[in-house]
């Protein structure tokens, strides 16, 4: 409960506050390890803010998970690594690209799938969707409306 | 006595809107024209009832009336009079109101302007609409009362949230609100439509400016937005695939569907029963908006709603209304019959894979927004689906529609020669290819995908240009005719040109602020400068500043660019008065290379002060881009095609064009 509240303190302070994320003095000397940190903190959620990244929010909890992702590329960790070091302790939920696992399946296949479907089903169908050819009986104006459309016309012109 | 009266319109407007339901349809289907008639009128007295409701409210608001709890929630008396009325709809019951204020607008639109409907879709369609009504004003009345009373009265208010507090998020609501809730009237024509089992060119002549209205709202709303997050957000963010974003972003999608599959209903008489279906969807997805916004169900900034009640009410009438209209769809499509066949190679196929690739690019959002929800109720277990799965989904979909964007429109109807289309857009190709090597020789450090990027936005403007051209036949006729031409082109035509070139002019100005901005952060003390984006910024001192409610602290910055001229911005910390919530206020100078951007940070040291300081290179082109698609709709709306029986001005040329 009091971690509940606790997140829920978070949130809101973090409503008002606009973001001010990475701090000068987080930021690494060796400018390639630099970006390498920018780039995973990117993709990571800080999970008392609202679909905010590390690397956009001020929240206490994503400066320490900043300089963790720092600590570990400093001492020697690829990327990969420091990615599952984050899921092994904060699971799936820290990531913002999803994981393709059977869970997520639909999720990265779905779209694409649509697209498929849809491809499919309106060459299937192309008759239906582009319409069956119809009499002039059948599409044509009813008499009063051919004398209206005259008038109209006769109006216009 | 003002709340009660706004309390005893509403309850009278829900009356109303049953009536409105119910007679004009049971009159349509009993052929009974006296009770058919009595809908237009029942549509107006509906947006008068609404309209009082809402003055009332925001009387209240204006006057500060704090025995009303909303506006005790959500005022304060200190405030300038534009947030105390931004304030009626900046809080869940207020919006709610906004709501069905525009849904009886909308309604009475067809009321007013319906004269040459005929009778029966005339009352249907405003059955239809009263039905909404009927839903949303037994919603607020039941579950969001915005004019219940507080006893005792309180001294002073809560105030407004303070980031809410700004003229684009004072306009912001009220447009996406009248984009999201003008989808109905396509919806109502389409249900309307399904009932009487005819669909024809004059439905589609009706269908599409109200499509293209609400697109436009949309598009200013969504607009509106994104500038609102870049310069208030501290950072220079303008889309983060937040849930909230996206439930606007789907109606957009679908609508900008709905508007060109409508061409072919009209031009052509084919795709009826597609058009239907999507006029369906891109309804639903507002209401899913509406749902995923008001019932709290992410909890976000956006989401002022956290009783469960109000979200299970909302959820009911989703499945109601969507449910009941794909049902009436699978029954009554059918019986709905078609003309005009076409190849697939034709104007009508590249409007089909416009519509196939747009509604698969609107399912990646729909399936990302929606997933992490759906996961978790499910099994419990909590992903986060962030702006890298869009990038990746999105992105692939999107891609091929705005390569064949220019193409579309210079196939003919039913059959075309695609290497003939080809052929008049090399000119096009080569500006492209001509730009991509200037981007990359003059950012060649950049990611070797933007200079792409760049030619890809450059082939849409240059397209757009080559497709007028071609109408105004340029090259053949001479200057002066051609100009006669392109003056005298109906308005769709200049609608399309533009829309299409804001897509290029977007596009172009998305992929420089992705691949070239320039982010410095840094440690400044008054005197100390830094260099960002070919200039110098330099911090030029602190001033204390009050507000009319809140003080603030001043960093006074100046950009020197290398020709030397200089320019003065500030940023402000800002911490407001009820609430003593802090708030940053970004200093932009905007160049044409792009804007400079510095945001003051906390107190570092002795008189230290931390300082960010972004460029953001071409930025201005994702407001122009917004701009012109926004110009577009408003172009194509004003084509005097429309208004059927209106006097047509002989231009040379008009006459003669095909119609888009």
């Amino acid at each position: 409960m009091l971690r509940r509240l606790l997140a829920l303190f978070l949130i809101l302070a973090s409503l008002g506050v606009p973001a001010y994320a990475v701090q000068p003095d987080e930021v690494l000397s060796d400018p390639a390890l630099e970006h390498r940190a920018r780039e995973l903190s990117g993709q990571m959620r800080c999970m008392v803010c609202q679909n905010q990244s590390i690397d956009d929010s001020d929240a206490p909890l994503a400066k320490d998970l900043r300089i963790l992702i720092r600590e570990r590329l400093v001492a020697g960790d690829s990327n990969q690594q420091v990615v599952d070091y984050l899921v092994s302790r904060y699971g799936e939920f820290v990531l913002l690209k999803p994981r393709l696992t059977a869970k997520t399946l639909a999720l990265w296949s779905g779209p694409f799938l649509i697209l498929l479907l849809g491809a499919l089903i309106l060459w299937r169908k192309r008759r239906a969707f582009a319409g069956a050819p119809v009499s002039e009986a059948e599409t044509g104006l009813s008499p009063e409306e051919r004398k209206k459309l005259d008038s109209i016309l006769k109006d216009a012109g | 006595m003002i709340a009660e009266l706004g309390q005893f319109a509403l309850i009278l407007a829900f009356a109303t809107a049953l009536y409105q339901t119910t007679v004009p349809l049971y009159g349509a289907w009993r052929g009974d024209q006296r009770l058919m008639a009595v809908a237009p009128p029942a549509a107006m007295l509906q947006v008068c009832l609404i309209a009082v409701a809402f003055g009332c409210l925001t009387w209240a608001y204006v006057t500060s009336d704090f025995s009303v709890e909303n506006v005790y929630m959500n005022s304060h008396s200190d405030k300038p009079l534009i947030y105390k009325i931004s304030g009626v709809w900046g809080n869940h019951e207020g919006s709610m109101v906004l709501w069905v204020l525009i849904l009886a607008i909308f309604g009475s639109a067809v009321a007013i302007f319906g004269g040459n409907l005929p009778p029966s879709l005339k009352a249907r369609v405003i059955a239809v609409q009263g039905s909404i009504s009927v839903a949303f004003l037994l919603f607020i009345l039941l579950t969001s009362n915005p004019f219940n009373r507080l006893d005792p009265a309180p001294i002073e208010g809560r105030g407004l949230n303070p980031i809410l507090q700004d003229p684009a998020l004072a306009m912001h609501p009220p447009l996406l609100y009248a984009g999201y809730v003008g989808l109905s009237i396509a919806f109502s024509f389409a249900v309307a439509a399904l009932i009487e089992g005819k669909v024809d060119a004059a439905w589609a002549r009706w269908v599409r400016p109200w499509t293209l209205a609400a697109w436009m709202l949309l598009t200013a709303g969504i607009m509106l937005g994104s500038w609102w997050a870049y310069y208030e957000l501290g950072w220079g963010g303008w889309w983060f695939w937040d849930p909230v974003e996206n439930a606007s972003f789907m109606p957009w999608l679908v609508a900008a569907a709905l508007l060109h599959s409508a061409i072919v209903v009209e031009k052509r008489n084919a795709l009826k029963v597609w058009t239907i279906l999507l006029a369906i969807l891109a309804f639903s997805l507002s209401l899913l908006g509406t749902f995923l916004v008001r019932s709290g169900v992410l909890t976000s900034v956006h989401s002022f709603a956290v009783d469960p009640a109000r979200g299970v009410f909302i959820l009911g009438i989703l499945c109601v209304f969507i449910g009941g209209a794909l049902a009436l769809y699978a029954w009554r499509a059918p019986v709905i019959k078609s003309g005009g066949l076409f190849a697939p190679i034709s104007r009508e196929g590249a409007l089909v894979v416009n519509n196939l690739l747009l509604t698969a690019s609107c399912a990646a959002v729909f399936i990302g927004t929606l997933y992490p929800l759906a996961l978790e109720s499910v099994t419990g277990e909590k992903i986060s689906v962030g702006p890298p799965y869009f990038n990746l989904t999105f992105g692939p979909l999107i891609l091929p529609l705005l390569l064949l964007v220019p193409l579309g429109p210079l196939l003919s109807w039913k059959r075309a020669d695609i290497w003939a289309a080809t052929q008049r857009l090399w000119a096009a190709a080569a500006i492209a290819v001509i730009v991509a090597i200037a981007a990359a020789a003059w950012q060649w450090r950049g990611p070797w995908l933007a200079p792409l990027g760049v030619a890809l936005g450059v082939w849409l403007v240059a397209g757009a240009v080559v497709e007028l051209a071609a109408k105004s036949n340029f090259r053949k006729a001479g200057a002066a005719v051609a100009w006669a031409r392109v003056k005298g082109l109906p308005g769709a035509a200049w609608g399309m040109m533009l829309a299409h070139a804001g897509v290029g002019v977007f596009v172009i100005g998305v992929v420089a602020i992705t691949a070239w901005k320039q982010e410095v952060v840094t440690v400044l003390k008054p005197g100390d400068s830094m260099q960002i984006g070919g200039r110098t910024v330099t911090f030029t001192g602190e001033t204390p500043f009050t507000g009319p409610n809140y003080s603030a602290e001043r960093g006074n910055f100046s950009i020197t660019s290398s020709s030397g001229a200089t320019a003065d911005v500030w940023s402000e910390k800002r911490v407001f008065k009820p609430s003593n919530q802090p708030t940053t206020e970004v200093g932009i100078q905007t160049y044409l290379d792009g804007d400079v951007y510095v945001v003051i940070g906390d107190r570092a040291g002795d008189a230290g002060r931390t300082v960010r300081a972004y460029y953001h290179p071409l930025v201005w082109m994702l407001w122009l881009g917004s701009l012109l698609m926004f110009l577009g709709g408003f172009a194509s709306i004003m084509d005097r095609r429309y208004r059927v029986g209106a006097p047509k001005k002989s231009t040379a040329g008009a006459a003669v064009q095909p119609a888009e």
